[in-house]
C-alpha cells in the first residue's frame, strides 16, 4: 500500500499554495513534514487525502489515481487524523470512534456487533477505555486528540495522516502519542504526520521532509535531512543538531542557539 | 457490550413510552372539544369504522370523530412529526442546535406562494399547491445559488444564502399583505400565516401523508451517514461518506416534509427548533435514537396543542401563536436545566 505524489501542484480554488511536490508513504514507515507556518502543510494533507483537488502532477494510490476513486474505497486505505477540535453535539466518545466503521458500512447501514468490537479494540489500544461512555465534549484536549487516532485505528486504513497530531498536548501526552504512533508503524501502518518540533523526527521518523513556501526542500532518512544548515534554512534561525548520550545509546537532538552565530 | 445494550433497551423504553403518551394525547384530542365525547365512544367509533361491531351511536357523534376530529388530530401528528424529523435532520447537517426546518427558507417560500393563491382569490387546493412549490422552489433556489459559489464553506454560504432569500421572500409577502384587500384577503393571509389546522380534511391528509412519510424514510436510512454529518466537512468526506450527496438527499427529504406539512397547516413555529432539543436531552445526539424520539415529541406535542388551540377560547388560537406560548417556556426551562446539550 502506498501514498504516492508526483511532481504535485496543491492549494485551493484560485489560489496556488505549493508546487512540485513529490513524495511516497509506504506502509509500516513513519514520514514526518516539517514547516514553517504557512508553509503549506495542512493543504498539502489535505490534497494527498483528497479533500482538495490537486492542481497539477500525479497522486497515486497503489498506482491508481486518488481523484478517480470513490470516497469510501479512499476512506478505507488512508485515514485522516485532523488536530482535536469540539463537536457540537455530546456524542460519546465510542460513538466518535466508531464514526470511523462508516467507510466499510453500508449507505444505509448502522454499525454492526463486529464494528462495535473493532471501535471498543481501537478505544483499550489508545488507553481510553475508562473514558467510553464520557462525552466527546467534556474531555481534555489530549485525550480528543487520542480519540482521534482510535477513530482512525477502527478505520483500519493502512495508511494515516495526521495533522500536528501534539499540537495542543502537554510533554507526557506529546511522548504518549509519539510511542503509539512508533508502535503503529511496527504494526504496519504507514503513518504521515507534521510537527512543529524538530526533536520529535528523531524521536518517530523513519523518513523526513522539509516543506518551505509551498516547496519540498529536502526528504530522505532524519541522519540525510536533518543538519544544522537544513533547518536553518527552514526555519531562519540557528539550530545545532547534536548528538548525545540518551538511555541505552546515542540520539540526536536539536539545540536552539541564541545570538551566537550573528 | 453491556454499553450499547444498556442503551438499546433505555431507548425501546423511551420510544415505548413516547408511543403510549401520543396515544392518550391524541384519545383526549378526539374527545376534547366543543362536542365533548367520551373516550369509550370514541374508542367504539374507531374500532367500528376499522371493520369491528357497529357502534350504535348517535350518528353525529360519528361524524365528529370521524369527519372533524380525525383528520385533525392525524394531520398534527403528521405535521408534528414531519417538522421535528426535519429539524433533528437539519440541526445535524448544519452542526448547530440553533438551526430549524425554515433555516433554507421553506417557509418563507411556502408563505408567498400561499399568500400569493390567497391574493389571487383562488382556490383551497390551489393555494396548498402554491405553498407547497413554493417552498421546494425557495429551496432549490437556495441550494443552486449555494453551489454556484465555491470556494467557501459549503454550509456557510447555503445558510447565508437561505438567509437572504428568506428576507426577500418576508417582503414580498409583506408587499402582497399590504395590496391585498383588507377585509376578505388580509385575515385569511394572516390566519394562515400564524398557522392552523382548522380547515384540514381528508383529501388534504391524503396528499400530505404519503409526501411526508417518502421524506422521512430516506432519513431512517441515511441515519448513520447523518451523524457522521455533525462532524466538520472534511472530517466527514475522509472517513468515507460523500457529504455532498448525503447533504442534498437530507435537504430534498427535510424540504418536502416542511412544504408539506405548512401547505396543509400554515407556518407553524418552534416545533422544528425546540422537539429536536428536547428529543436529544433524552436519547442523546445518536441520530438513530433522535430521529424516533424528536418525531414522537413533535407528534405529541402538536396533537396537545392543538387541543388547547381548540378548547381554550372560544374562538381557535392559532398554532403559531400558541406554540410559541407553550415553546417558550419549555425551552427556557431547558435552557436552565441542561447546560451539557449546548457544550
Amino acid at each position: 500500500m502506498t501514498l504516492t505524489a508526483e511532481a504535485l501542484d496543491f492549494g485551493y480554488p484560485g489560489r496556488s499554495v505549493g508546487r512540485g511536490v513529490s513524495l511516497q508513504l509506504a506502509a509500516g514507515e513513519v514520514l514526518a513534514l516539517l514547516g514553517p507556518n504557512g508553509s503549506g502543510k495542512t493543504t498539502l494533507f489535505k490534497t494527498l487525502l483528497g479533500l482538495l483537488p490537486k492542481q497539477g502532477g500525479r497522486l497515486l494510490l497503489d498506482g491508481i489515481e486518488l481523484e478517480t476513486l470513490p470516497r469510501e474505497v479512499v476512506a478505507q486505505r488512508v485515514s485522516y487524523v485532523p488536530q482535536a477540535h469540539g463537536t457540537f453535539f455530546p456524542y460519546s466518545v465510542r460513538e466518535v470512534v466508531l464514526m470511523g466503521r462508516t467507510a466499510h458500512l453500508g449507505l444505509f447501514a448502522m454499525p454492526s456487533r463486529h464494528d462495535r468490537e473493532l471501535a471498543d479494540e481501537a478505544i483499550a489500544r489508545m488507553g481510553l477505555t475508562q473514558l467510553a461512555d464520557a462525552a466527546y465534549t467534556r474531555i481534555s484536549g489530549g485525550e480528543r486528540q487520542l480519540v482521534l487516532i482510535a477513530r482512525a485505528l477502527a478505520q483500519a486504513a493502512t495508511l494515516m495522516v495526521m495533522d500536528e497530531p501534539t499540537a495542543n498536548l502537554d510533554f507526557g501526552n506529546q511522548l504518549r502519542v509519539l510511542e503509539r504512533i512508533r508502535a503503529l508503524a511496527a504494526d504496519g501502518i504507514g503513518v504521515l504526520l507534521s510537527t512543529h518540533d524538530p526533536d520529535q523526527v528523531f524521536l518517530c521518523a523513519s523518513r523526513v521532509a522539509l516543506l518551505r513556501g509551498g516547496k519540498l526542500l529536502a526528504c530522505g532518512t532524519p541522519r540525510e535531512v536533518m543538519s544544522d544548515a537544513s533547518l536553518r534554512e527552514l526555519y531562519g534561525v540557528d539550530v545545532a543538531v547534536a548528538t548525545v548520550m540518551a538511555g541505552h545509546g546515542e540520539r540526536q537532538v536539536c539545540l536552539p542557539l541564541f545570538g551566537e552565530g550573528h | 457490550m453491556s454499553f450499547s445494550e444498556a442503551s438499546r433497551g433505555r431507548i425501546s423504553l423511551l420510544v415505548g413510552l413516547g408511543v403510549i403518551t401520543v396515544a392518550l394525547l391524541s384519545a383526549l384530542a378526539f374527545a376534547a372539544g366543543r362536542y365533548p365525547v367520551a373516550a369509550g365512544d370514541v374508542l367504539r367509533v374507531l374500532w367500528s369504522w376499522l371493520g369491528g361491531a357497529p357502534h350504535g351511536l348517535d350518528p353525529a357523534v360519528e361524524t365528529v370523530v370521524l369527519q372533524i376530529r380525525g383528520p385533525r388530530v392525524l394531520s398534527a401528528l403528521l405535521v408534528g412529526a414531519a417538522l421535528a424529523a426535519a429539524g433533528a435532520a437539519y440541526q445535524n447537517l448544519f452542526r448547530n442546535p440553533l438551526v430549524s426546518p425554515d433555516i433554507l427558507g421553506v417557509s418563507a417560500g411556502a408563505a408567498v406562494g400561499a399568500v400569493l393563491g390567497i391574493f389571487l382569490s383562488l382556490g383551497v387546493v390551489l393555494i396548498q399547491g402554491m405553498a407547497f412549490a413554493g417552498g421546494l422552489l425557495a429551496v432549490a433556489l437556495v441550494y443552486v445559488t449555494a453551489c454556484a459559489v465555491r470556494g467557501h464553506d459549503p454550509l456557510l454560504v447555503l445558510v447565508l444564502a437561505g438567509v437572504v432569500l428568506g428576507s426577500l421572500l418576508g417582503a414580498c409577502v409583506a408587499l402582497l399583505k399590504y395590496l391585498a384587500d383588507p377585509y376578505n384577503q388580509l385575515p385569511a393571509i394572516t390566519f394562515w400565516l400564524l398557522g392552523s389546522l382548522a380547515s384540514v380534511n381528508p383529501a388534504d391528509l391524503r396528499l400530505a401523508a404519503p409526501l411526508i412519510i417518502i421524506g422521512l424514510i430516506p432519513l431512517w436510512l441515511l441515519r448513520w451517514r447523518i451523524n457522521v454529518l455533525a462532524l466538520d466537512d472534511e472530517e466527514a468526506r475522509a472517513l468515507g461518506v460523500a457529504t455532498g450527496r448525503v447533504r442534498l438527499a437530507v435537504i430534498v427529504c427535510a424540504t418536502l416534509m416542511t412544504s408539506a406539512a405548512v401547505a396543509i397547516a400554515g407556518v407553524v413555529g418552534w416545533i422544528g427548533l425546540v422537539i429536536p432539543h428536547f428529543a436529544r436531552l433524552l436519547s442523546g445526539p445518536d441520530f438513530s435514537r433522535l430521529l424516533p424520539l424528536s418525531v414522537l415529541l413533535g407528534a405529541g406535542f402538536l396533537v396537545a396543542v392543538d387541543t388547547l388551540a381548540r378548547v381554550l377560547a372560544d374562538v381557535e388560537i392559532p398554532l403559531g401563536v400558541l406554540t410559541a406560548f407553550v415553546g417558550t417556556p419549555l425551552f427556557l426551562w431547558q435552557l436552565a436545566t441542561a447546560r451539557r446539550v449546548w457544550q
